[in-house]
């Protein structure tokens, strides 16, 4: 039995329906594509980072309360740190769950609802994040519990 | 196909914990109290048992993730992918065992 000759895609000589387009959409898909590997590895340095300064250095969980956070963001380190982490986090993630979404969202109605949602949440999310991290106050005026050492000061 | 159903899981999970998460760290902007009494909720065992499984997802997202990260940019990538797997399921043990011992005596312990 002769083995079938399948000629490579795009070489010219398979029938044009099954060439791709070259769209504009092609480029964004490409940098979408790139950028879940290249945020990908800046993210597993962060929140393994993240996880095990929160987690597993001293007490833990049990640690975390509103001083440790004041602790923390005190320090322009770990501000740029969750702050890096935030934005790459939710952009890596929006982007997986776009892909979803457009895997598995037949209609077209259906897909542009979803996304929608998607989008809003995402915007929310790291709009919201970003001012928490930049407008922190670590001794709030009236607060009685748990307030970090240093503002005893005032 | 199984690693890549898992990522796609893993995925999906990680990010509405993230979504979560943002929400209850924003309660540092609303009061101290706010903020200490929903952290609370996350002391508790049940709350410990699932944030351990969902450091189980982020060890394996992150390991598979640099998984298909060398299956597409090493030149060999493609051809020890199945490899490449038993060495993600390996590190991702490696990672949990003591991970979970820490986790579960902290949240178990008492301390």
């Amino acid at each position: 039995m002769a083995t079938p000759i399948i000629d490579a895609p795009r070489s010219g000589k398979i029938d044009v329906k099954y060439n791709r387009s070259k769209g504009g959409k092609g480029s964004f898909e490409m940098v979408a594509w790139l950028f879940m590997r290249l945020s990908g590895v800046v993210l597993v340095v962060l929140i393994f980072g993240h996880l095990f300064v929160n987690l597993m250095v001293g007490d833990g969980v049990h640690a975390i309360d509103f001083g440790f956070v004041a602790g923390k963001w005190a320090s322009p380190f770990w501000q740029i740190w969750d702050l890096l982490m935030l934005w790459l986090a939710m952009l890596h993630g929006t982007n997986g769950v776009r892909t979803i979404i457009n895997d598995y969202a037949e209609r077209n109605g259906t897909r542009m609802a979803l996304k929608t949602v998607l989008y809003v949440a995402t915007v929310v999310i790291i709009v919201l994040g970003t001012l928490v991290i930049f407008t922190f106050d670590p001794c709030p005026a009236g607060a009685v519990t748990d307030l970090p050492s240093f503002c005893t000061a005032r | 196909m199984w690693s890549w159903v898992g990522h796609r899981i893993t995925g999906v999970v990680i990010f509405f914990f993230l979504l979560v998460h943002v929400l209850d760290t924003s309660l540092v902007r609303v009061s101290p109290e706010a903020y200490n009494a929903v952290i609370g909720t996350y002391k508790n065992p049940i709350m410990g048992l699932g944030e351990a499984g969902l450091v189980a997802a982020i060890v394996f997202h992150a390991f598979n993730g640099l998984r298909i990260i060398a299956i597409d940019f090493w030149k060999k990538g493609n051809k020890y992918q199945a490899q490449l797997l038993w060495a993600v399921l390996i590190l991702w043990v490696v990672a949990m065992v003591p991970f979970l011992i820490r986790q579960l005596s902290i949240v178990f312990g008492g301390n």
